[in-house]
């Protein structure tokens, strides 16, 4: 944790206590327990797979807890080609999962459309969600995968939670949120 | 391609032709006796399996502009066949359904009319089967450019709260490839001409 060294800290004085800013705390313990959605739509998802299993071992960083209910996970990864028709799925699992959630966009299917620019694939799917992360590759390596994911928890541990829930009206309609380009900022 | 089954249905359909080919025997029938010549191939002939159901845009201008194109197997002789027939409406083209003879023909008849807009009379089902139902085009056909046409998106929620749209597909450069040597890193989809981009147009020369 970066603010350990920020904070002189003498256990023979002070005893079991440690002294940190709630939001370095919050964002700990939140990028070591990321939940992903794996979005799976195409090749990429094999990587994705991969990156699940045993080899590359994803649960090095605590985020082998894949989870295909939208509302148990809270970081989706975008991997694969997203057709226009799909687009309204990606969308509305996006908004079924729980604050806060986060976006990685894996590949360049998922970034920029890849190579498909055709009438039937989104060009990009940070057009209708706020991708956090952008993988390139395609596919991308299963290192780049966590290399993503790793950046991501940077991003993480950088967030002002506390402010973030203080701001948060609890009560609105989720069709009347921020734009998506702004729900991150 | 000489062959006696051509020849057969040349003689036993009225109207029917042997059609120009490089491989399997193929033959031009009337769309109106399409179903009966399915029916004998499957029934006399032991054409027991549809391949593939496919069909042609010869261009806006001309006529006949559709045609259906039908592949059957004989799968104990293993032998092809290909039948094609001749849509008669240039604008609403049409045929008729070959599902109840071969259920195989269900979701291909169905393509046919997402992407190319031929209406299978007689189909159980004929709603779009790739492309949303509410799409206004038919994206096969010749004057349907690669990139698409601006429309909506299929969800309206999703349109509004985004306001994204289906746009025509940025070409600059295309096709797109990925190159199958060299470096991982190297191997991304890239254009095959990047000397013009959406900011710089495209030399003219
Ligand atoms: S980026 Fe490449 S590997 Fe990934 S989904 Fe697209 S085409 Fe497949």
């Amino acid at each position: 944790m970066a603010t350990e060294n920020n904070y002189a800290y003498n256990s023979k004085i002070e005893g079991d206590l440690v002294v940190t800013k709630l939001d370095s705390a919050i964002n700990w313990i939140r990028k070591h327990s990321v939940w992903p959605m794996p979005m799976g739509l195409a090749c990429c998802a094999i990587e994705l797979m991969a990156v699940g299993a045993s080899r590359f071992d994803i649960s090095r960083f605590g985020m082998e807890v894949m989870r295909f209910s939208p509302r148990q996970a809270d970081c989706m990864i975008v991997s694969g080609t997203v057709t226009y028709k799909m687009a309204e799925v990606v969308r509305r699992i996006y908004d079924q999962m729980a604050e806060p959630k986060w976006v990685v966009a894996m590949g360049a299917c998922a970034s920029t459309g890849g190579m498909y620019r055709s009438y039937a694939v989104l060009q990009g799917v940070d057009r209708i969600v706020p991708v956090d992360v952008y993988i390139s590759g395609c596919p991308p390596r299963p290192e780049a995968l966590l290399d993503g994911m790793i950046k991501l928890q940077d991003k993480i541990q950088r967030e002002p939670s506390v402010k973030n829930l203080m701001n948060r009206d609890m009560h609105q309609a989720p069709e009347k949120k921020s734009t998506p380009a702004t729900a991150h900022a | 391609m000489e062959s006696a089954l051509v020849e057969e249905i040349v003689s036993k359909f009225e109207g029917s032709s042997p059609r120009a080919s490089i491989d399997h025997p193929a033959a031009n029938v009337p769309a109106d006796l399409l179903t009966s010549v399915a029916q004998w191939l499957r029934d006399a002939k032991g054409f027991d399996m549809l391949m593939d159901v496919t069909s042609i845009d010869f261009s806006e201008d001309a006529s006949p502009r559709f045609t259906g194109v039908y592949h059957f197997a004989n799968s104990m002789k293993h032998e092809y066949v290909r039948i094609a027939a001749d849509c008669l409406d240039d604008v609403e083209p049409e045929l008729p359904s070959l599902s109840k003879i071969y259920p195989a023909a269900d979701w291909h008849e169905r393509e046919n009319f997402d992407l190319m807009g031929i209406k299978y009379q007689g189909h159980p089902d004929m709603r779009r089967i790739l492309m949303w139902e509410a799409y206004p085009y038919h994206p096969l056909r010749k004057e349907f450019p690669l990139a698409g046409i601006e429309t909506e998106l299929p969800a309206a929620d999703v349109a509004e709260a985004t306001q994204a749209k289906v746009i025509a597909a940025p070409m600059m450069g295309g096709p797109f490839h990925s190159p199958q040597t060299g470096a991982m890193s190297k191997r991304e989809p890239r254009a095959a001409d990047e000397s013009w981009t959406e900011a710089k147009p495209k030399p003219k020369n």
